[in-house]
């Protein structure tokens, strides 16, 4: 029941895009169309789901062992860069398909707000590692409904006559407050 | 280019947030009122400042291939810093930017100016453009932030100007941060092509 109070609060009610202002760049960024705001979110989902656990391991053994507090946003940071190269390196190597399909998005992700903030969140909530590892899945499947959602409204919006001032992001902003506020009704389920 | 040229670059012409369209998490997630928008804006601008200077200073040393985890440690450094006086000093403020103070680390904003300006230019001219980038930064935020607040609770900097039972709360909320800005961005717009 925990697990799913979590998976619920992070997906719906604290969707980390339009309730928190997390990774805010690629949900403009990369939301044009429905095929690559899919790619995306997969590579998001995969990065933060091993970069939770590892950054949560780094957190306990080495920098609360040794008093280290301080070095987190550093070593964070960096253990998240490393990670995403070397995540690409991996997928090349083995799966060439999947790379092919997340290749353009993965070095991006490291300047992705999300994957960090989720690192220190999952910190700060004094989670235990399961329920870091459900709280890093359920923000990724979150992200992801999100951003297909906005680039399915996006897909739409290019089709119709809008105003010139209001062409491009200005637009896709007031769109995405009105996303905002429909999931603003998922406030107070848990 | 001239040094006055440098520094207006960022607050006007390339301004961050209203032309070059970078850092839009911490433009949304801290500017539920005024203060909040200037406080991350300056703590935005220390980052940007120093981070400049310390890596033109630092560009002939580092090998172009591990250009960018340098500096980004170096990004980190100045943040931790940051974190430090900040919860020393200003413990209010720090608590109510919470998360998003860490996070300026990846900020797109900062190692934007450090690749695209600071890696290639002196160091004075590279702090004179993170001073220039972080005032743009700080203005775009202060005002994003002014306008929230009025909207939302009708006082601008914590004064009464009109009685709260008129504002809309939703412009302190979520939504109101998106709607807010798209519209500022217009008008922008707007008045650039005019």
């Amino acid at each position: 029941m925990e697990y799913v109070l979590i998976f619920i609060a992070a997906v719906f009610v604290n969707n980390i895009v339009l309730a928190q202002f997390l990774g805010i760049c690629p949900f403009l960024g990369v939301s044009k169309k429905v095929e690559t705001a899919l790619g995306m979110s997969a590579a998001v989902a995969f990065v933060l789901t091993i970069a939770t656990v590892v950054t949560f391991l780094i957190q306990k053994y080495i920098l609360d062992a040794f008093g280290l507090g301080f070095m987190q946003t550093i070593s964070f940071i960096l253990v998240i860069a490393a990670l995403v190269q070397m995540v690409e390196i991996v997928l090349k190597k083995v799966s060439p398909a999947l790379y092919q399909a997340l290749g353009v998005f993965l070095p991006l992700i490291t300047t992705n707000c999300c994957i960090l903030g989720v690192a220190i969140l999952v910190i700060q909530k004094e989670y235990n590692l399961l329920q870091s590892v459900v709280f890093a899945i359920s923000t990724a499947i979150g992200f992801g409904l999100a951003l297909v959602i906005f680039a399915g409204i996006r897909e739409q919006i290019s089709l119709t006559r809008i105003p010139e001032g209001m062409k491009g992001t200005p637009i896709a902003l007031v769109t995405a407050g009105l996303l905002a506020m429909a999931f603003m009704g998922f406030s107070g389920i848990v | 280019m001239s040094n006055t040229k440098i520094l207006l670059n960022g607050i006007i012409k390339e301004n961050p947030i209203f032309v070059l369209l970078l850092g839009m998490c911490p433009t949304l997630g801290t500017t539920s009122s005024a203060i909040n928008g200037l406080g991350m804006g300056l703590a935005t601008t220390f980052v940007l400042l120093c981070s400049n200077m310390a890596i033109s200073s630092v560009k002939n040393l580092i090998p172009d291939q591990v250009r960018i985890p340098g500096y980004v440690v170096i990004i980190a450094s100045f943040v931790t810093i940051l974190q430090m006086c900040m919860e020393a000093f200003v413990p209010a403020l720090y608590a109510s930017l919470g998360l998003f103070i860490p996070l300026i680390v990846v900020n797109c904003i900062v190692l934007g100016r450090a690749e695209a300006f600071a890696a290639k230019n002196g160091i004075f001219s590279s702090g004179l453009d993170g001073l220039g980038m972080g005032l743009g930064f700080t203005f775009a935020l202060t005002l994003l932030g002014a306008v929230r607040e009025l909207l939302g609770t009708g006082k601008l900097f914590g004064l009464e100007i009109f009685p709260e039972s008129f504002g809309a709360l939703i412009f302190v909320l979520a939504p109101g941060a998106f709607i807010a800005l798209g519209y500022l961005i217009a008008l922008v717009n707007k008045l650039r092509k005019a």
